[in-house]
């Protein structure tokens, strides 16, 4: 062994993977240092997950090599990877709802250890690393939060040389992020060496030692972050400068558009959230934001805006003054509302099916069906408007919608209702993984929307979104939605409190008082 | 080495066009040599089989005959299926079809009631299949009950339900105690299309709802309800469309077909109602459907290919002195084939190293 401070712990040397016709790594190189926090940056597509993947031995490399502390490795699977010392956080929690945190843990370790000592043994690593867990509760009951403390726990209870986190702080409220540094950089003192995704790059700047930059599957860069400025970053992974939004000219709110009165409504599956007495009004003109971490009741509260499921009175939603909560989606849309869910496959959209089809999942309601019979010309002609209008990069006329990247879709899904010309359109995560480039066109999209007198509603985990093109955010939390606060008003720090579950109130009484005399 | 069954990123086109086929030829290699076990010539059986049945006029007409009512139930059965939901009665919905326009032939036996018989003999055999078939899904959308089991087990429920029938109230009193009615009224039979053979003008309607189920799958938002419902059922319900109606709706349809097809059975090739009218169409039926990939075009060829088969069979069985349970063994692999092929279109199999062990000592 050599000096251990100087050696790579893992070399990723010349990878690159191709997928058919796509070249997903091209002969990318990587050093992973012990006692370092390794940030990797890229746009969506841009070859991160291929490259995580090969280092933890999901798939294999089409060619270059893996080097693990100078000794040359061939991973052939996840097993081997973990035996090796490599352990991985995932974005999508593989966690069993009706499982409790202790068995979840057991199926992510080898197996023949007994249940009894596995509760021990994850009791005494979440207290030494401040992350409480109580081994018995079952996950349905966990809060997002605690819900990736199980991950991370999980992760650490193998105790990795080596940590992937993909994403980690995607779900988590500005505080639980904080958390979750503090164990980060205990990890790395340790002497552990990070792999850390993110696309919030003030967080990798505050939080990672070294960055590596890939850009349609090459390195374009390795630097410090520290050194750079999130702009600098930004055109590094985009390769061009990405403008900030302009804000439309001379936007002023109108009427209320849609306005949510006193809706209590039960969640029809058991996990769900129940949405207690939420109330909102949204004028022409604006753009409100819902703030909060996932799990909230956001689902239910979207599913209630659309009609997907009815509220339990007509009066509990208003559309341009009429009462529609009992109506159809199908009913609002022909009232002028649209609705962009956060899924984009498999709900907003259906996989398998071109995309003249889906333009016509949403569209049926007017002009694209005649005496029953579908008028393709119709469907087509709106599929090269959203083409042109929302720059959707496609290989043929008519591909199905599984065949675009993500943010090409989340373009045709969002440019599918926009230019219906919604008077009312309520988006949740409209930008949910999607790169910088088309993220920049969707919110500017939504603020021309605005500006041309509709009402939108945007419902998003991601703060910087809301801040940045919100005039008015509330949050929801356990089904019960805040006040909204006005632009000037919602500073992260009172957002991520409320988001947290401590009211408004209790934090600024002065304030309170102010809002409750109003 | 060892196999896996791995997705394909793409839908492969050619597969699609190709599994059918390919299921055919493995089917025919597996009969080929279960005859050779059989002691009989191979290349011999298969000719009685598949080419004897394509050299005369009469077998010919006689394999319309059986494809008419596999093709109509099929065409049914493949909007059912396209739509996830799951209708494997229809040899229930045939017999109910079969047994409503029945009562009204018994009722106007012998009183020449005129030509408006036959039509509502139809209309009767639609609606009775229809309705049978909303017991299975009514419990289904309202009680969660599984449309598979209801609609197989209520198969059972209408043989007997017929069988009752024949042997009490509508018994031929002239019938030498045979299980049978008296025979159909001419006003009351569905009419030959060539004089001295049994091909009726039911053929003519078969390729009439091959035709509308193709326009309605293909070109009507009706059709794009069937499929979004069945391809992605979040996106059909944020599309506006009622996931519980359209179940169903597919019952319905399917079970008008096939109770059509049961009433056609009975005032054409039989001419009478007695046990037996059916030997299985309903279940053949769901073989069609799938060789013909659910799509109406495709269930023309199949239910023609299968109608084939039932024929050979029955060739064979003089030819040959095979037991004539040969054929649904045939049909039985065929399906197998089938569906194992189908799996080929959206997977791939791909032969992988066996992962060593993992590296000891590392850790």
């Amino acid at each position: 062994m050599t000096d251990l401070a100087t050696q790579p712990l893992l070399q990723a040397i010349e990878i690159s993977k191709r997928f058919g016709e796509l070249l997903a790594n091209d002969a990318v190189s990587l050093d992973l240092m012990p006692h370092e926090i390794h940030a990797l940056l890229g746009e969506n597509g841009a070859g991160k997950s291929t490259l995580v993947k090969i280092i933890y031995g999901l798939i294999q490399p089409g060619s270059g090599e893996l080097r693990w502390q100078g000794d040359k490795v061939e991973l052939a699977g996840p097993a081997q990877a973990r035996a090796l010392g490599i352990g991985m956080m995932f974005q999508h929690f593989s966690l069993f709802e009706n499982l409790t945190v202790a068995e979840n843990v057991a199926l992510g370790l080898p197996a023949g250890e007994p249940l009894a000592r596995i509760s021990a043994r994850l009791a005494e690593v979440s207290r030494a690393y401040g992350l409480p867990l109580e081994p018995r509760r079952e996950v349905w009951r966990l809060s997002v939060g605690e819900r990736q403390r199980i991950e991370i726990v999980r992760a650490l209870m193998q105790s990795p040389r080596l940590l992937i986190l993909d994403e980690p702080t995607a779900v988590l409220t500005p505080g639980e992020a904080d958390q979750l540094f503090v164990v980060l950089r205990r990890l790395r003192q340790e002497g552990c060496a990070l792999l850390y995704i993110s696309h919030k790059l003030e967080e990798v700047k505050q939080l990672c030692d070294t960055a590596t930059v890939l850009r349609a599957g090459r390195k374009v860069a390795t630097c410090d972050p520290r050194r750079e400025s999130a702009a600098s970053l930004a055109r590094m992974m985009v390769g061009a400068d990405v403008g900030p939004v302009r804000a439309a000219a001379a936007r002023h709110a109108g009427l209320p558009r849609l306005v949510i009165k006193d809706l209590t409504l039960a969640p029809d599956d058991p996990h769900g959230t129940r949405l207690k007495s939420v109330a909102l009004e949204v004028r022409g003109g604006e753009i409100v934001g819902i703030a909060g971490v996932a799990g909230n009741g956001q689902d239910e509260l979207f599913a209630a805006l659309s009609g997907e499921r009815t509220a339990p009175e007509s009066g509990n939603l208003v559309i341009d003054g009429e009462a529609v909560g009992l109506a159809s989606i199908t009913e609002r849309r022909r009232r002028g509302a649209a609705f962009v869910p956060d899924e984009r496959l498999g709900h907003a959209t259906a996989p398998r099916m071109t995309l003249s089809e889906n333009t016509l999942l949403t569209g049926h309601a007017g002009g694209m069906v005649r005496r029953g019979f579908i008028d393709r010309s119709a469907t087509l002609a709106a599929i090269d408007r959203i083409t042109a209008g929302f720059d959707v990069r496609k290989g043929t006329r008519d591909p199905e919608a599984m065949s675009l990247s993500g943010g090409n879709l989340q373009k045709f899904v969002v440019g599918r209702e926009i230019l219906r010309e919604p008077g009312v359109l309520v988006v949740s995560q409209p930008t949910w993984g999607v790169d910088a480039g088309a993220t920049a066109a969707i919110r500017q999209a939504l603020i021309d929307l605005a500006g041309r007198g509709s009402a939108v509603l945007v419902i998003s985990q991601d703060l910087d979104e809301l801040l940045e093109i919100a005039d008015r955010i509330a949050v929801i939390f356990h089904g019960t939605l805040s006040a909204p606060l006005d632009h000037a008003a919602a500073t992260r720090e009172r957002l991520g409190l409320l988001m947290g579950g401590s009211s408004a109130d209790a934090l600024v009484p002065t304030e309170a008082g102010h809002a409750l005399g109003a | 080495m060892h196999l896996v069954l791995e997705r394909r990123a793409e839908r492969s086109v050619q597969v699609a066009l190709a599994s059918p086929l390919i299921a055919i030829a493995l089917t025919l290699a597996t009969m080929a040599a279960l005859f050779w076990l059989l002691g009989k010539n191979p290349l011999v059986a298969l000719g009685v089989y598949f080419v004897d049945p394509l050299t005369d006029a009469y077998t010919l007409q006689e394999i319309a005959v059986k494809a008419t009512p596999l093709v109509m139930i099929a065409v049914g059965l493949s909007v059912c299926y396209i739509a996830n939901v799951w209708n494997i009665g229809a040899e229930g919905q045939f017999i109910i079809g079969a047994v409503a326009g029945s009562w009204l032939a018994v009722r106007t036996q012998g009183a020449d009631a005129g030509a408006w018989v036959l039509p509502a003999m139809l209309a009767l055999g639609a609606l009775g299949g229809a309705l049978y078939a909303m017991i299975p899904a009514i419990c289904r959308v309202r009680f969660g009950a599984s449309e598979i089991l209801v609609s197989l087990m209520l198969v059972y429920v209408a043989d007997l339900l017929m069988d009752f029938l024949v042997r009490g109230p509508w018994r031929d009193p002239h019938g030498l105690n045979f299980p049978t009615t008296a025979e159909f009224d001419p006003v009351a039979t569905v009419p030959v299309l060539v004089e001295g053979s049994r091909l009726h003008a039911g053929a003519i309607l078969a390729l009439m709802v091959v035709l509308s189920g193709a326009v309605l799958l293909g070109r009507t938002l009706k059709g794009f309800e069937i499929r979004l419902v069945g391809a992605a059922p979040k996106a059909a319900a944020f599309a506006g469309f009622d996931g519980r109606r359209l179940t169903l709706f597919c019952f319905a349809l399917s079970g008008a077909l096939a109770g059509l097809a049961g009433i056609i059975e009975v005032a054409g090739p039989i001419g009478h109602l007695q046990p037996g009218i059916s030997p299985g169409y309903g279940f053949t039926a769901i073989i069609v459907a799938f060789l013909g990939r659910l799509n109406p075009l495709g269930v023309l060829i199949a239910g023609l290919f299968l109608a084939l088969t039932v024929i050979g069979g029955e060739g064979a069985q003089i030819a040959l002195k095979v037991p004539l349970d040969l054929t649904k063994v045939f049909q039985g692999i065929l399906l197998f084939y089938v569906l194992a092929c189908d799996s080929l279109i959206v997977h791939r199999i791909r032969l992988v190293a066996t992962p060593r062990k993992p590296a000891h000592g590392h850790a």
